[in-house]
């Protein structure tokens, strides 16, 4: 295991916009969503430029960890067609410079965060970015099938940031946002690997569809969601969420099974059988399946976090059902 | 034969492009400094306001 064949010489120079999409910007918006969820779900006042800092640093955070992740897997990166063109595979930037922006940024959205909130969200957030780039891309990621569900705690850890930004502390509700991105994250990356998994067969890396088989992938994406699926409603017996919330995780969870059992029954990330006329149709029905699970996991997740972001926003009252 | 010392126009610009976002950068960091340490004097532990 290494990043040793990083093609790192610079064939273009290196443009501003070259070190912005080191920091993955599109992973940092979902991030700062749902870190500032937590934050604001917290129901602790806040000054706003401090919650605002809190978020820049979640934020400068994760874009850290974008770029450290870029920086060792230029190897992999090189070898699949989706990452082909990220700026130190292309040769645009060099491997040190993205390890270099890595370290700088990590250490600023730490300290900062330290300095201007607190040091169990500075310390929370220093543990995500070692995790995400230590144990998620320098080990997991190369070595086993279960590398998105364990390396999922790093994007599962925001809400509880922000949350500790704003009060000093981590109760069980801010875990149980967590525990939610957390059993998200498999469904959600299986069933987008379900139809890229050659990708990451050329490249080497042990998604679950290239080691395990489809169909196990498929009722293993099953298995996550009939968790899933209740525990994003928790929120609404724990005083966290209100009626809103309670009715859109509810319908939303009821779609999310359904989507999760016709994947199941579908032969998604099967390859096509040459010995039957309709082996094209089949295969190409069954990638629908993992795409509709893939697209409405993102509409899902948004919309349970934005339910509970507005209701506490709006100043509405939490159920409280147990 | 081109200089190899010498940089083109397109290197120039991104080299320029890169200055500028530097000096951009650093000089909002110093100014999120500074007004982080006016906000913290001025609320304690900045729990003044809803958010």
């Amino acid at each position: 295991m290494s990043m040793a064949t990083a093609p790192t010489d610079v064939r273009a120079p290196a443009r501003w916009q070259d070190f912005v999409q080191l920091l993955k910007p599109r992973v940092m918006s979902l991030v700062v969503f749902t870190g500032l969820t937590g934050l604001v779900a917290s129901g602790q006042p806040v000054n706003g430029f401090l919650g605002a800092v809190a978020i820049l640093c979640i934020a400068v955070g994760a874009g850290a960890s974008g770029a450290l992740n870029m920086w060792y897997d230029a190897d992999i990166d090189a070898k699949m067609r989706r990452t082909r063109g990220r700026p130190v595979p292309a040769g645009r930037v060099q491997g040190s410079d993205a390890a270099g922006l890595g370290v700088v940024l990590s250490l600023f959205s730490v300290m900062l965060m330290g300095m201007a909130l607190n040091w169990l969200a500075a310390g929370l957030l220093a543990f995500t970015i070692i995790f995400y780039v230590v144990v998620y891309t320098m080990w997991l990621k190369r070595w086993t099938a279960q590398n998105i569900v364990i390396g999922g705690l790093a994007g599962a850890l925001p809400p509880v940031i922000g949350w500790a930004a704003a009060t000093g502390q981590a109760p069980l509700n801010a875990w149980l946002l967590c525990a939610i991105i957390f059993m998200w994250t498999p469904p959600h990356f299986w069933a987008l690997s379900l139809y890229t998994s050659e990708d990451y067969a050329k490249a080497g890396v042990p998604m679950m569809p290239v080691v395990r088989g489809a169909a196990y992938t498929r009722g293993q994406i099953l298995a996550y969601s009939l968790i899933l699926a209740p525990l994003g409603v928790a929120p609404a017996f724990t005083g966290l969420g209100g009626a809103a919330y309670l009715a859109v995780s509810g319908l939303g969870g009821l779609i999310f099974l359904l989507l999760a059992f016709r994947l199941y029954r579908s032969r998604a990330g099967e390859a096509a059988d040459p010995r039957r006329d309709d082996g094209l149709y089949d295969v190409a029905a069954g990638a629908k399946d993992a795409r509709n699970l893939f697209a409405f996991s993102i509409l899902y997740v948004a919309l349970l976090f934005a339910t509970l972001l507005v209701e506490h926003l709006a100043g509405l009252p939490a159920l409280e059902l147990v | 034969m081109s200089d190899p010392v010498r940089e083109s126009e397109t290197e120039a610009k991104a080299r320029r492009g890169r200055n500028i976002a530097l000096a951009v950068g650093l000089f909002l960091f110093v100014l999120l400094i500074f007004v982080v340490t006016i906000v913290k004097l001025s609320t304690g532990n900045g729990a003044v306001r809803t958010f």
